[in-house]
Formats: structure tokens, C-alpha cells, sequence
């Protein structure tokens, strides 16, 4: 997504003279299509993501449309009062740009680990969430948002290749994409989250199971209308993120069913505790975290024999 | 307006609102006098090409709604507001309230907000300057010199930051919290235009201001020293008006110690 990102963001430049990119020194064969065609509104911050953010905010103010840009962790927490304060506080419209949610830094280690940035975010009135679930709906969404009035954050995979099956690029602002379909069991993913519940739902319907996949795409505001409405037809729903299990989507779901006497049980998959100091790649993370697709089908399985046992 | 006018006044709401952070607002007094009596150009307060102004240090809101006030770009109704329910006066400035360019109370944050504003008028070819008031003990906070090294780096020179320099903090005189000095010599190490000047003299600090259009290619940053407290005998140095409200007898008093100072400076 970051080459979708870079690549979409130097054409709506071309138009757009208010777009700048600000990087706190990331983007190494990632930002370059941007800065190669609008260097003069490319700016290399330094590994300074406090004064990025600052930095934006007086842009912003002076009428640009500043997108800054780093790993999730620098982008967001370590910047994360100057967003509440600035941006967010003024009504501004910066964008927070982060790469590599989840685990997908791999080896790196959790100091790279993006696990609480929708939790911190989401809490925030006021800044939208934006996570595409792959490239091509990552072009989508820049196209349908960029010029909004509102501070957003955008949350990107470093992975440009992998398709989500059935989404076909489509993004519509706070609805969610239907993107599997079946009665028996369902899924509701959060971006890139989506790509192993795809797939869970392909091996689930190999095994005679139906299962519908709904991916979200934003959040504040969350496509409340679009979670409802399925919600209330099943007897239980998977949450799957790329995020600890605390205060991103599976909890926005949990809210959803207690405020509105669902009785949809909900069962959140993500990373439920910290990876601490043990890594690996980013496939053996989410096997372990029950996050890959063979693991989510065994719970959706699970799920639909303990409720066919009461 | 005269340093004068905005010290009674910042007694005055002080006093009604029972709230405190005089000490810090009276240090300011004379910067916010020279920037809001001339040093910033401001048409209107929505007027595009207008200086931007952004007090860091937001605790010592009441000299700006002050100045704001004898400008006449807030009634008196608005600062009669101060610290009530339901106002857009609160200790610290919101961006909300116009006249306010920029959100403060966290330090550390409003010289980053000043040199985005001021690459954004370089961006646009735009004459307009951008003051930033940072209070000594904030040059604590590591993002304030994220934001120094960046604007020497892209020669902001239209960004003019003011160090009130009183060398209190909240808890403590600076040089035994967090030793800053050299202060002017740490800017000019990494770049800056220093100059330091009496900032209770505004005639000296509007000098100053004048002097920066004439040093091309680096911001510059203005050292004021100044007296925390300055103008109350009874406040000067003292680390509790950071937090005391005043009783009815040391309003009286300083009210009339005010009062009697000469109109200028």
C-alpha cells in the first residue's frame, strides 16, 4: 500500500497544490514516486515525528492539506498528544499516515509493532480512521477522503501485492464491504485483517460452512448501520484485527451489541497479549495469535459446534 | 495599549475569576504589549496574510485576552468571562476564541506549530511573520529543540521565537531544576539569530523585532530577560504567584503599585 499511497498522492498533487508529504525519515522505496514528481513539497522532517506533527498543524492552518509519514508506533504514539492537541484539537486537516499495523514488522520486534494505535486513535472525537485492506481499495479511499476538512488517519500495510478476494478496490466513507457471503457464521475484519478472514472463509466454505465476511474500512465513524443490520442475524460474530483485542474494533463491536441488546455472542481474534521480547515473521505471529486463516476457520468451527451443543 | 493597561486588567480578571498563573502573565506583560501595540501586523483577525502569534507558554493567557481586549478584537463582555462556565477563556488559549491563531497549554508544542506556519508562508510567498513565546523552563521539553534544529535547517527566517526569561518553573528557579544557560548561546549553536534584551523595555523588544528582517536566513530567537511577577513588589521572584489568587488586601496593593508606575514603558 505504500507504493498505492505514494503513487495515488503524487497524482492528486498534480491537481492540488495544497498536498504536501512530510516523512519522519521512513519511505525508502516507498515514497519516491511522491517526492520524485513534487520535490519541492516533500520534506524529509528528520527522525523528529513531535515537530512533524507540529510542523503540519501551522501548514495546515495556512491552508495545505499535510500528510505526515511514518512507521505506525513513531507516526502515532510518539506524536500522539501533538495530534490531540493540534490537529484534532483545531479541527485541522492533517493526515496521519502510519505503515505496518499489526505485527507486519516482523522481526523488528514490538518496538515496531503497531498493536493500540485504532485503540488511541478511535478514542479521539473528531480524526476518522482510515485502513484499507489492500492497494487497490488503498487508492480508493485516498481518492474518496484527501480533501476532507477533518484530520484523518490513514493506516497502511507495507504489503503492495496481496489482493483481498471480493473487494475489488471498492471503499465507500462508513460503510463496510461485503466481501464473502454465508449464513452460518460471521466475520467482521478490520483493513488488512481482512485478507486472512478472505481466506478463513474460503476454507470454512470448502468444509460446508457459510460464512459472511464484512470488512470495515473506517472508523469515528465506524458503518454502524451496515454492522447492525448483520449483527442481529447471527448467533455469533468473530472480530478480526490486526491490533490487540482491547479498544479496536472487537471492542467497537462488543459496544455495539451490549448498547443495542444484540444477542450476537462476540468472540474478538487479534493479538491478546503483548509479544514481548519472542519474534518472528509476520505469518508465524499471526499463527500464534490465531490470526491466520486456518486458525480462524478452526474458531468459527468451534464457535458453531459449542452453539449446536446448548 | 501600555503595559499599564494590560497589568490592571490581568489584576483585575485575576482577582474576579479567583484563579491564579499571575506571576507568569505579569512577566509577559511587556512582550505582549510590544507585540499587540506594533510588532505584529495584524489587519483582522481572520485576515489570511495577517502575522501569526502563538503564545507557548499558555498558562499566562490573561495578558493576551488582555491585549486582545484593547485591540478590540474581544468585548468586555467576552473577558469578563474569564474562567467562568460555558467561555472560551480558560487558562490556557483556544483557537476556538477569535484572535487566538493557535491552541496552547501543553509545552513544548507551539514553536513546532510556529515553524509549520512559517514554512507555509514561505510556501505561498507570503511576507507575513510568525512570533512564538516560549517560557524559559519550556526548553525543557526535547520537542522544542526538534523544532529549532528544524527551522535553522529550512532558514525560517520569517520565525521570530521570544524566550521569556524569568528562570522560574513550578517548582523551582531553572538553574536548579534544569540548568539553561547558556540559553541565547544554546540557539546560536544550532543556528539561530540571537539577540537578548531587557523584556521589559518595549521600545527595546520592538527594536528587536525590526532587527530580524535585517538578518536574512536563519530564525531568530529574542532572549528576553524578564521578572516574574514583574510590577507587584510582593509577587517579584516569588515561586507561589505561579498558583496563588490574591486576597482582597494584596489586590488592593497591587493594584495600586500598577497604578503607579509611569505610563511608559
Amino acid at each position: 500500500m505504500r507504493q498505492a499511497f505514494s503513487q495515488t498522492l503524487a497524482e492528486l498533487a498534480q491537481t492540488d497544490p495544497r498536498i504536501l508529504l512530510l516523512t519522519a525519515d521512513l519511505g525508502y522505496l516507498a515514497l519516491e514516486p511522491f517526492a520524485d514528481a513534487h520535490p519541492q513539497r516533500f520534506f524529509n522532517m528528520g527522525v523528529a515525528e513531535q515537530n512533524m506533527v507540529g510542523v503540519a498543524t501551522g501548514l495546515a492552518e495556512a491552508g495545505f492539506i499535510p500528510f505526515t509519514y511514518s512507521i505506525v508506533t513513531f507516526s502515532v504514539l510518539r506524536p500522539y498528544e501533538f495530534i490531540r492537541n493540534g490537529p484534532i484539537g483545531q479541527h485541522l486537516p492533517v493526515r496521519i499516515v502510519s505503515v505496518g499495523g499489526g505485527v507486519e514488522y516482523g522481526h523488528n520486534g514490538i518496538s515496531h509493532f503497531g498493536l493500540e494505535d485504532i485503540a488511541v486513535m478511535r478514542a479521539q472525537p473528531g480524526i476518522t480512521l482510515v485502513c484499507p485492506c489492500d492497494a487497490d481499495q488503498a487508492r480508493t479511499a485516498i481518492r474518496a477522503t484527501w480533501d476532507m476538512p477533518h484530520p484523518i488517519y490513514l493506516r497502511l500495510s507495507k504489503d503492495d501485492k496481496t489482493r483481498v478476494p471480493g473487494l475489488d478496490g471498492r471503499f465507500e466513507f462508513d460503510r463496510a464491504q461485503k466481501i464473502h457471503e454465508g449464513d452460518d457464521a460471521l466475520m467482521i475484519a478490520l483493513g488488512t485483517g481482512a485478507v486472512e478472514a478472505a481466506r478463513a472463509a474460503e476454507l470454512l466454505a470448502a468444509r460446508g460452512i457459510g460464512c459472511t465476511v464484512l470488512a470495515v474500512s473506517t472508523l469515528n465513524p465506524a458503518p454502524t448501520g451496515d454492522l447492525l443490520a448483520h449483527l442481529a442475524r447471527f448467533r455469533f460474530v468473530m472480530t478480526v484485527e490486526t491490533h490487540y483485542t482491547t479498544g479496536g474494533l472487537g471492542s467497537l463491536v462488543s459496544e455495539m451489541v451490549a448498547e443495542n441488546s444484540i444477542a450476537c455472542r462476540v468472540i474478538r481474534c487479534g493479538i491478546k497479549e503483548s509479544p514481548g521480547a519472542m519474534t518472528g515473521s509476520q505469518a508465524w505471529l499471526h499463527r500464534v495469535n490465531g490470526l491466520d486463516a486456518e486458525s480462524l476457520a478452526v474458531t468459527a468451527t468451534a464457535a458453531l459446534s459449542e452453539k449446536s451443543a446448548r | 495599549m501600555t503595559p499599564r493597561e494590560l497589568r490592571k486588567i490581568i489584576l483585575e480578571q485575576s482577582k474576579r475569576a479567583h484563579v491564579g498563573h499571575i506571576g507568569s502573565a505579569l512577566s509577559v506583560t511587556d512582550i505582549i504589549a510590544s507585540l499587540y501595540g506594533g510588532g505584529l501586523n495584524i489587519p483582522g483577525v481572520t485576515d489570511r496574510e495577517r502575522d501569526r502569534f502563538i503564545l507557548s507558554k499558555g498558562h499566562a493567557s490573561l495578558a493576551l485576552y488582555a491585549a486582545l481586549h484593547l485591540r478590540g478584537f474581544l468585548s468586555s463582555a467576552q473577558l469578563n468571562s474569564f474562567c467562568g462556565d460555558a467561555t472560551l477563556l480558560g487558562v490556557h488559549p483556544e483557537h476556538a476564541l477569535p484572535g487566538v491563531d493557535f491552541c496552547s497549554g501543553s509545552l513544548g508544542q507551539g514553536l513546532s506549530v510556529a515553524a509549520g506556519a512559517a514554512l507555509g508562508a514561505q510556501l505561498q510567498n507570503s511576507p507575513r511573520r510568525v512570533f512564538a513565546l516560549l517560557s524559559d523552563a519550556e526548553c525543557n521539553e526535547g520537542s522544542v529543540w526538534e523544532a529549532v534544529m528544524f527551522s535553522a535547517h529550512r532558514r525560517l527566517s520569517n520565525l521570530i521565537a521570544i524566550i521569556d526569561l524569568n528562570g522560574q518553573q513550578a517548582l523551582g528557579y531553572t538553574r536548579d531544576v534544569l540548568d539553561l544557560s547558556d540559553m541565547a548561546g544554546r540557539w546560536t549553536a544550532f543556528g539561530w539569530h540571537a539577540q537578548e534584551v531587557d523584556g521589559h523595555d518595549t521600545a527595546a523588544l520592538c527594536e528587536a523585532y525590526e532587527r530580524c528582517k535585517t538578518v536574512p536566513g536563519k530564525p531568530h530567537v529574542i532572549i528576553a530577560r524578564t521578572v516574574f511577577g514583574k510590577g507587584v513588589s510582593f509577587m517579584e521572584n516569588l515561586i507561589k504567584w505561579h498558583y496563588w489568587p490574591m486576597s482582597d488586601d494584596e489586590y488592593t496593593q497591587a493594584l495600586a503599585e500598577v497604578e503607579a508606575t509611569p505610563t511608559t514603558p
